[in-house]
């Protein structure tokens, strides 16, 4: 047989030259060349990864308990909690694995943006991972909707609503997306459904992020390509230990809250069985998704379009504009080692994030630091504003007139300094 | 497999070869150290999810159910569900007792006597699961078929049960189990 090329023998050789996927993690895992360069930032891809597949696993079993009925579904969680046996435990590492994934895949982004990698190759890599995200926050709304709390139902009510602002069709979609006049026991049931569903389809998602990653090769901290086989190591052994090493101070911080802070992340609130005759005094989303929220109440009428649909539009622009940034930022370098401008500009952009995260947390007409003139949707609408003057003013202007350092001719030689790759 | 880095100049060779071999034994017990470390580690982490299919505490504490058991008559049986599964409590008549007392443990596949099944002869409390493959055997009211043996019937793969529960013909290999039970009085019974 001329197909007999597989370079395994015995079993293994006898499957992979029938499907080679002893071959492909071979050439994928083992052999894969990866910038020498990497630094602990690179971990965080590996992390996101090990929080996906905690949530589906720790999902399925708690999915062995749960019972997608609104009569029944606050119950089964206080069941889970009490009588299932490591019912407390599968429970907060689910609750706080959402958590801790939003906080592998936001560090995972901001790394990103620092480096400069969504830029050409990389684009469509990248556009990917706005996919995964959207699917991910699509994902942690409906599972938040589960445990049938005061959270979960007015959570659900208001981000809902959301589309009855959009012009005519607004009402009847709501009703569709309900299955009635209101949130009730059809509307959970399909947001069960959807909850199993979607993490499945981001592991396809996940699936065609690292194909995409491993036609053009990773991004390094110098955001040049590896130019020889000096620039590069393989990635086992260099890449999954120093994953692995990530890998285990990320789990003994998650296992730290889980153990002895798991309600730390959550709102007492959603420990009330969900009244859909009572609002609660205040509406807030889980921390990962704030700023979202921030920038939804902070934008006022704007010429015709009113404050409703204006925030809406805002909040949903605030992640699409990422789909387009490989095209917004002209900057024909990639690292903001080597962009002095942009990286103070990237530093603004990481504390206006947070700022907006506080500010979704906070009732607008809240007093900050108790100042008269000052009300916490000032700032909504300052770092809102800043947030898009980011992405459309600043990546556009900063590509044309930004003086930029001189780029390394090579990875080893950033490493190394420029007399060492003479040497060798 | 040991790739140790070159020494040079001051270390003999003896030296250096004993400083390989000491550095392979060592390599190998930290891989050893490692994979077992994580294997460890790996099951600790999984036990939870499996043990979370076992019974849970709602469940196990359903494990014992209370009867009434005045107002059944001589020869009549009633049924119980106890932790999701039939029990037959059935009040032997004297024909019946002396059938089962008296049947010989050579003729049984299953061999056990009578008075090891019961604590008082009138009562013969079962669970009424065939050892075969799990159905309800029929017998429980006298209008149903007994089998050869007065006892029960399995419909589905035609088990014979004596007057005892015993299994006599058939494919089931055991007698009809017999739970654990208590009498708290005479009118009163406890399963589990």
């Amino acid at each position: 047989m001329s197909s007999e090329s597989s370079k395994f023998t015995g079993l293994v050789g006898w499957v992979d030259n029938r499907l080679p996927v002893f071959s492909y993690v071979h050439k994928e895992y083992g052999e894969y060349p990866t910038p020498r360069n990497f630094n602990y930032w690179w971990n965080f891809g590996a992390l996101a990864m090990f929080c996906l597949t905690v949530m589906i696993v720790s999902g399925i079993f708690l999915a062995m308990q749960y019972q997608p009925n609104t009569q029944m579904a606050f119950e089964s969680i206080q069941r889970i909690m009490r009588d299932v046996n490591y019912g407390w435990l599968m429970r907060y590492i689910h609750m706080n694995g959402a958590s801790f994934f939003f906080i592998a895949v936001y560090i995972h982004i901001f790394r990103g943006l620092y480096y400069g990698s969504y830029k050409s190759p990389r684009e469509l890599l990248w556009m990917l991972g706005v996919v995964i995200l959207l699917l991910m926050m699509a994902t942690s709304f409906f599972g938040y909707v589960l445990p049938w709390g005061q959270m979960s139902f007015w959570g659900a009510t208001v981000i809902t609503n959301l589309f009855s602002a959009i012009p005519i069709v607004g009402d009847p979609i709501v009703t569709w997306l309900w299955g009635g006049f209101a949130i009730d026991n059809p509307t959970l049931n399909r947001f069960y459904a959807l909850h199993y569903l979607l993490p499945f389809v981001i592991v396809g998602v996940v699936g065609l992020h690292v194909v995409a990653l491993h036609v053009t090769g990773s991004n390094n901290p110098t955001g040049i390509e590896p130019k020889s086989s000096q620039d590069t190591v393989p990635f086992h052994p260099y890449y999954t230990l120093k994953d692995s090493f990530g890998l285990s101070v990320f789990v003994i911080i998650y296992a730290l809250i889980v153990f002895y802070a798991p309600e730390s992340l959550g709102e007492a609130e959603n420990y009330v069985p969900a009244n859909s005759l009572q609002t609660p005094a205040e509406i807030v989303p889980e921390w990962y998704l704030l700023p979202y929220y921030a920038i939804l109440r902070s934008v006022p009428d704007l010429l015709i379009i009113d404050a409703k649909l204006a925030g809406i539009i805002a909040m949903f622009v605030s992640i699409l504009v990422l789909f387009v940034l490989p095209w917004l930022d002209t900057s024909k370098v990639r690292s903001a080692r080597y962009r002095p401008t942009y990286k103070k500009f990237f530093w603004v952009f990481v504390v206006v994030c947070f700022v907006l995260g506080w500010v979704g947390a906070h009732p607008p007409n809240e007093k900050v630091f108790g100042l008269e003139w000052l009300e916490v949707i000032d700032v909504g609408r300052i770092t809102t504003f800043y947030y898009f003057f980011h992405f459309f003013v600043l990546f556009p202007l900063l590509g044309k007139f930004e003086k930029t350092k001189p780029v390394p001719n090579s990875i080893t030689e950033s490493v190394l300094g420029a007399s060492a790759t003479e040497k060798v | 497999m040991v790739d140790a880095p070159k020494k040079n100049g001051s270390l003999g060779q003896s030296e250096a070869d004993q400083d390989e071999a000491h550095d392979g034994r060592r390599r190998e017990f930290l891989y050893l150290a490692a994979g077992g470390f994580a294997a460890i580690g790996a099951g600790a982490a999984l036990w939870p999810f499996i043990d979370s299919m076992n019974p849970s505490g709602d469940v196990l504490a359903l494990a014992s159910t209370e009867v009434d058991i005045s107002s059944i008559e001589l020869g009549q049986a009633i049924t119980v569900k106890w932790r999701g599964k039939p029990v037959f409590i059935r009040r032997r008549t004297p024909d019946e007792i002396e059938a089962a007392e008296n049947a010989s443990l050579d003729d049984l596949i299953d061999p056990q006597a009578d008075a090891d099944r019961v604590q008082r002869p009138e009562w013969l409390i079962l669970v009424g699961v065939c050892t075969h493959l799990g159905c309800v055997p029929v017998g429980q009211k006298a209008t149903e078929v007994r089998g050869d043996f007065g006892g029960w019937f399995c419909p589905c793969h035609g088990s014979h049960y004596d007057t005892s529960g015993r299994i006599r013909k058939g494919p089931a290999p055991l007698n009809l189990d017999v739970p654990a039970y208590t009498f708290i009085d005479d009118t009163t019974l406890r399963i589990g």
